[in-house]
């Protein structure tokens, strides 16, 4: 509290006092006193006139700030003038020639998500857009169980898991998923997309330092920002820059008082497609002295033999991460993301991650469903490993036969990056948003040949967060989500059309003023 | 009253499926001449069956108090719902199973008892006043201070002692270990650790089942002073006085649930896309088209959490050089929101347009800090209901200023949508104000809905620009079809398309509910915050143990009430908050009062001095618009006697005089 606060306190009690000092019974003999006082004592009297007059100042005189040093005074007249002449820009910006033609040209779903859709054009189309890479979307068992929870708990928890929105079936699915990681508990959050952004600023406050990998995705940028840590990059997947960073955070904080330090990086890259070293980031941590907070959003449910993701592929005891982010919203279809960790790192999110106390729970069925998932992929670790096969097929029609682009995702994620080639870049001069204009034309131009593909979106908002030194431009890229929900000859129709699209948009003549590829 | 019976999807795009037809069967010519000896509420000739079915479709949401056949001798002719007669029955008691189904249903949405106890929840006229806020003698202010010092008092001294001779393990997070920093700083967990610990079992109350009339507590048991719990395997049926479910629509039952199952049996459960991949589905538009219609604005978009609505909205549509003017209280998610954009934030005094104008005037006037650039644009941000004081926002208040300072309005009606107005569209229909001079009108989807997620209804032009710009839309996930249609359908029912009459029936109850709450605990000599017709009420506890004592003793009378303290309200206004449903009755409200006046009592926090209501009633003679003159005749002119009403009288009165102005 600050000093003038106590004192205005002070005086509020004082003046408390004051009125209930009236009602206490005798003060009218008190009243009497200080009366009779006046006429024997002026002096006195005068005194306390001029501590009541300075008292009476105190109270009417502005509570005085320190940001106006600058305040310019003007009369109301004045003030009344600038009113009436201000006029304020509109609300929000027109939209772009590119958003408008993006939204535009958006498909809608009709019916059910699954490996083929129908859109609202009437055409069915193949769907490499969805995240639903095993289609337990359509498993008929989810859908059994997800009834049975819609008819014993509604819909919505209608309410916060502080005040009565937790449920047993969330307390389950908590439970499931930490044993299904390894890890000693876990907390559910209602949304996956908010879930780091609210676990990084739980933990990580002002003062302390954050070493960041330079391409995490836009959730966890937004955590950064809203920790107001001290925050250092490190070149994306580029671990001894990792350790020089760190190498550096420790030696200059040798001497100062031991803050709290964390790693926070990706396990599947959202924008990039490839994957952490985890053996070696781990090493690195107990080195140094950080934790980790790892968003596995990409990889909970993909690696490893059963898809428990970064930790299962790369042989990790989950237990040496501190804090393991992930979706139930992804490929698991169900709803929310959870943080799995240590007992007190679970329990301190539920006091202070804001999206988790401020927000309503889960609805029932979503986390049944996603407890469902989970058990799914682990008696069945065969989905992983076709759908695994569906994206090598993917992949052997794409990346070594395409004159255009390139594949920079890893070899088991079943989210393929497609983006240019760096020497048609250079060839064809393309500027970013060259980039994005054909890539948004193969989209197009895929779909109409009856393969829905997407770009990588959300490059100018994640470009736009304020984060000093951050700065890290996302490649344009094409984006071909793989499903095992298809056979090895729509994958690889599929894969032929996606490449035909790209090479017929790139040769067509309005693009092709730029000359053509090197190759 | 004609039964006609809708299909949930007949203004969907859906193609409807033969089995909806099956499960919901027509009625019958039979049915329509046995109306001629019916109560409305009687169905007669229908199997079992087919009255469990008609039942959830029935104009009254509240399932007849006897579900089965029942014969009335009574002469109410059809299309005469208001007709307060019991149906004379003559009929056998119904079987164990349905007798079952009946209660299960019921404790999800209580039978209405009369028709009176319905309200129209619509601002009267006059300027908004400030609900007054009463407080209770220096002597409780004081003694709550000093709770607090002997609290911390004694958490320092326990700390002390306990870092030097207690458990090492409870301490550990705090000391360095091992090279890493304490993950808690210290200063930061000792109100946990020595504050919320000792009370923790009132927050977090595991559920189970719907969270509707009554909630179903998990019991649970703590043998080291709440650091673990034991469940005991026992259930515990609660009235629920804690959840937002203002509408009454968590129900397992009815038109709702029975779409959502639809959907999801056809749909599945996820999108398994953001919107601007592929998660864009016909269900998404025309839910974003329905709620557009709802709020009456030109277009709508819809998110997978309302939390991130606010959170990820700000961003998109104020930045660096603009200003955010946010009202003191307002949530968390606003706050975030605010913080993420770039913004310059100001807050102004809790719902005060004074304080607002001024805070805009020198605004306009300075410009932006240092450079004293005019604003881009103002923002200003309120909540059409708060949820932990109950105030509602003076909307034409904030409006006046809005012609004359040209800022921009950003409305969060999480808590209004639905529980406020005539028709239920929050609070510019409660105030009677035209929605399109609200520019953002922001709400969720979790409470009144009972479904997930939050909306932005605004201009055409704003929301196709949101929806290319804002982060939510691009990379959050697309809220999940069987919400979606949560949200639909209870959308129809509300305006009425779905189930005609229940709609009305679930506004009109919430109204006279919250109204008939207030009075009651005013009476009974509660300090309670917040407007007539909010459904949010909160009593003041002031001292930090009343807190989880009443918790308990609300506990052991089978009520779950919602406390909170410091930090989430002043350190001294503690309280405890109902929220009123429309699943409620005359009877939970009557069992809730009577709890409230032991538990008053015996906890001593009947502290009202009468400022604020609940005073004695006028002598025959007098109506409120004599009053004045009655007082000065009788020389009563600004004496106000604290009201302390026994129970039996605010039972008597209550019903009849929620309806009037409240006093
Ligand atoms: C004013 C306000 N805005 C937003 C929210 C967040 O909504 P949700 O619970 O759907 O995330 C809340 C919830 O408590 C709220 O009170």
């Amino acid at each position: 509290m600050d000093l003038h606060e106590v004192q205005a306190q002070l005086t509020e009690w004082l003046d408390e006092a004051a009125t209930a000092f009236q009602k206490v019974p005798g003060s009218a003999v008190l009243i009497r006193y200080v009366r009779s006082s006046y006429q024997n004592d002026p002096v006195r009297s005068a005194i306390e006139l001029i501590l009541v007059i300075f008292f009476i100042r105190y109270l009417l005189a502005p509570s005085y700030s320190t940001s106006k040093q600058n305040f310019i005074k003007l009369t109301e007249d004045e003030i009344d003038e600038l009113v009436e002449e201000w006029v304020p820009e509109p609300l929000v910006a027109p939209q772009t020639a590119l958003e408008e033609a993006e939204m535009e040209k958006l498909p809608v779903l009709v019916g059910p998500t699954g490996p083929k859709v129908k859109i609202a054009n009437g055409k069915t189309v193949i769907n490499l857009a969805s995240y639903n890479f095993y289609n337990l979307n359509a498993n008929e068992q989810i859908k059994e169980k997800a009834v049975q929870t819609l008819r014993t708990y509604g819909v919505g928890p209608c309410g916060p898991p502080q005040f009565y929105g937790t449920q047993d079936v969330h307390m389950r699915t908590e439970a499931d998923i930490a044993s299904y990681l390894g890890t000693e508990s876990c907390i559910a959050y209602a949304q996956a997309f908010s879930t780091i952004s609210s676990v990084i600023p739980a933990f990580c406050k002002r003062g302390d330092i954050i070493v960041a990998d330079r391409a995490v995705n836009y959730s966890i940028r937004r955590g950064l920002e809203i920790s107001r840590s001290n925050i250092k990059w490190y070149n994306h997947g580029d671990l001894d820059d990792l350790e020089r960073v760190m190498k550096k955070v420790v030696e200059e904080q040798a001497k100062k008082k031991l803050t709290r330090r964390f790693i926070v990086t990706e396990a599947l890259f959202e924008t990039v497609g490839d994957c952490n070293d985890l053996p070696r980031l781990v090493e690195l941590k107990e080195k140094y002295k950080f934790r980790i907070i790892l968003d596995e959003t990409w990889s909970f449910g993909v690696l490893g033999r059963t898809g428990r993701g970064l930790t299962e592929a790369q042989n990790v005891d989950p237990t040496q991460v501190d804090m393991i982010v992930g979706s139930l919203a992804g490929p698991l279809c169900g709803g929310g993301g959870f943080c799995a960790g240590q007992k007190d790192v679970v329990e301190h999110q539920r006091l202070t991650a804001a999206s988790y106390t401020f927000s309503a729970a889960l609805p029932a069925m979503l986390a049944m469903t996603a407890s469902e998932s989970l058990n799914i992929l682990q008696s069945n670790p065969e989905i992983l490993q076709q759908c695994r096969e569906n994206i090598r097929f993917m992949r052997a029609q794409l990346d070594p036969r395409s004159d255009w682009v390139t594949c920079t995702s890893a070899a088991e994620n079943p989210v393929m990056i497609l983006v240019f080639k760096s020497e048609v870049v250079k060839a064809r001069r393309l500027s970013i948003e060259d980039q994005e204009r054909l890539l948004q034309e193969c989209v197009d131009e895929s779909l109409a040949n009856g393969v829905w593909i997407t770009r990588l979106k959300g490059m100018p908002i994640t470009n736009s967060i304020g984060l000093k030194d951050g700065a890290w431009t996302v490649t344009p890229a094409l984006k071909v989500c793989i499903t095992s929900g298809l056979s090895k000859k729509d994958v690889e129709k599929a894969g032929v059309t996606i490449r035909h699209a790209i090479t017929k948009v790139m040769t067509r003549k309005t693009n092709n003023k730029l000359g053509l590829p090197a190759a | 009253m004609p039964r006609k019976l809708t299909n949930p999807f007949s203004t969907s795009s859906m193609p409807n499926s033969e089995r909806t037809a099956e499960r919901r069967p027509s009625q019958s010519k039979g049915s329509r001449i046995t109306q001629f000896f019916s109560t409305p509420k009687s169905k007669e000739q229908l199997s079992a069956q087919q009255t469990l079915q008609a039942m959830q479709q029935h104009q009254g949401i509240s399932p007849p108090t006897i579900s089965l056949p029942t014969i009335s001798l009574s002469t109410a002719s059809a299309g005469e719902p208001n007709s307060d007669e019991p149906a004379t029955t003559l009929f056998q008691p119904p079987s164990v199973a349905e007798e079952s189904r009946r209660l299960r249903v019921e404790s999800q949405f209580g039978p209405l008892i009369s028709q009176s106890h319905r309200y129209i929840s619509a601002h009267q006229g006059k300027p908004l006043e400030a609900p007054v806020e009463d407080e209770p003698p220096y002597f409780y202010v004081l003694t709550t201070y000093l709770s607090y010092l002997i609290l911390i008092f004694f958490g320092h001294t326990r700390d002390f002692f306990g870092k030097r001779f207690g458990n090492k393990k409870h301490y550990e997070a705090l000391k360095v270990q091992n090279g890493y920093a304490p993950l808690n700083d210290d200063f930061d967990n000792f109100y946990v650790r020595r504050l919320k610990m000792r009370i923790d079992d009132c927050f977090a109350r595991p559920t189970t089942g719907v969270p509707g009339r009554y909630i179903t507590l998990m019991d649970r048991k703590s043998d080291d002073f709440n650091r673990t719990y034991q469940f005991t395997g026992t259930y515990t049926e609660t009235l629920n006085m804690s959840s937002y479910n203002y509408l009454g629509f968590a129900q397992s039952e009815g038109p709702c649930a029975d779409a959502v199952e639809e959907v999801v049996r056809k749909y599945g459960l996820a999108s398994c896309s953001p919107r601007a991949d592929s998660g864009t589905t016909d269900l998404a538009l025309e839910v974003e088209r329905e709620i557009a219609q709802f709020v009456g604005k030109p277009a709508a978009m819809v998110f997978s959490m309302g939390f991130v609505t606010n959170a990820a909205s700000f961003p998109a549509l104020v930045s660096k050089g603009c200003l955010i003017l946010s009202d003191e209280l307002n949530h968390a998610s606003i706050r975030i929101g605010a913080r993420l954009s770039g913004a310059v934030i100001r807050s102004f005094k809790h719902n005060n347009i004074d304080d607002l104008e001024r805070s805009l005037r020198e605004a306009i006037a300075q410009g932006q800090p240092r450079t004293h650039r005019p604003w881009k644009k103002i923002l200003v941000a309120v909540e059409g209901l708060y949820s932990m004081e109950g105030t509602m926002v003076d909307l034409p208040g904030v409006l006046t200023l809005k012609k004359k300072y040209k800022f921009f309005l950003y409305v969060d009606e999480a808590h209004s949508i639905g529980a406020l107005g005539p028709r239920g569209r929050g609070v510019c229909d409660y105030f009677g104000v035209d929605p399109a001079e609200v520019d953002i009108l922001m709400g969720t989807l979790t409470k009144s809905f009972g479904a997930n997620g939050g909306y932005i209804a605004a201009d055409k032009h704003v929301i196709d620009k949101l929806k290319s710009t804002n982060a939510a839309t691009i990379l959050g996930e697309t809220a999940a079809p069987s919400v979606l249609m949560q949200i639909s359908a209870s959308l129809r029912i509300i305006t009425g398309d779905l189930a005609p009459g229940q709609g009305d029936e679930r506004l009109q109850r919430i109204a006279w509910n919250s109204r008939y709450l207030r009075l009651g605990l005013k009476r009974l000599g509660f300090i309670v915050y917040g407007n007539d017709d909010s459904p949010i009420i909160p009593v003041l506890l002031y001292h930090p143990a009343k807190i989880s004592a009443f918790s308990h003793e609300m506990l052991k009378r089978k009520i779950s009430v919602v406390v909170v303290g410091y930090p989430a309200t002043p350190l001294i206004s503690s309280r405890v908050r109902f929220c009123v449903s429309s699943a409620h009755n005359k009877d939970d409200m009557d069992r809730l009062l009577a709890a409230c006046d032991e538990v008053g009592t015996i906890l001593d926090v009947k502290y009202s001095t009468g400022v604020a209501g609940g005073l004695a009633p006028l002598p025959t003679g007098v109506t409120p618009e004599t009053e004045s003159e009655w007082r000065k005749a009788n020389g009563l002119e600004g004496v106000i006697s604290p009201p302390r009403w026994k129970l039996e009288d605010v039972i008597a009165c209550g019903a009849e005089d929620a309806k009037k102005t409240l006093r």
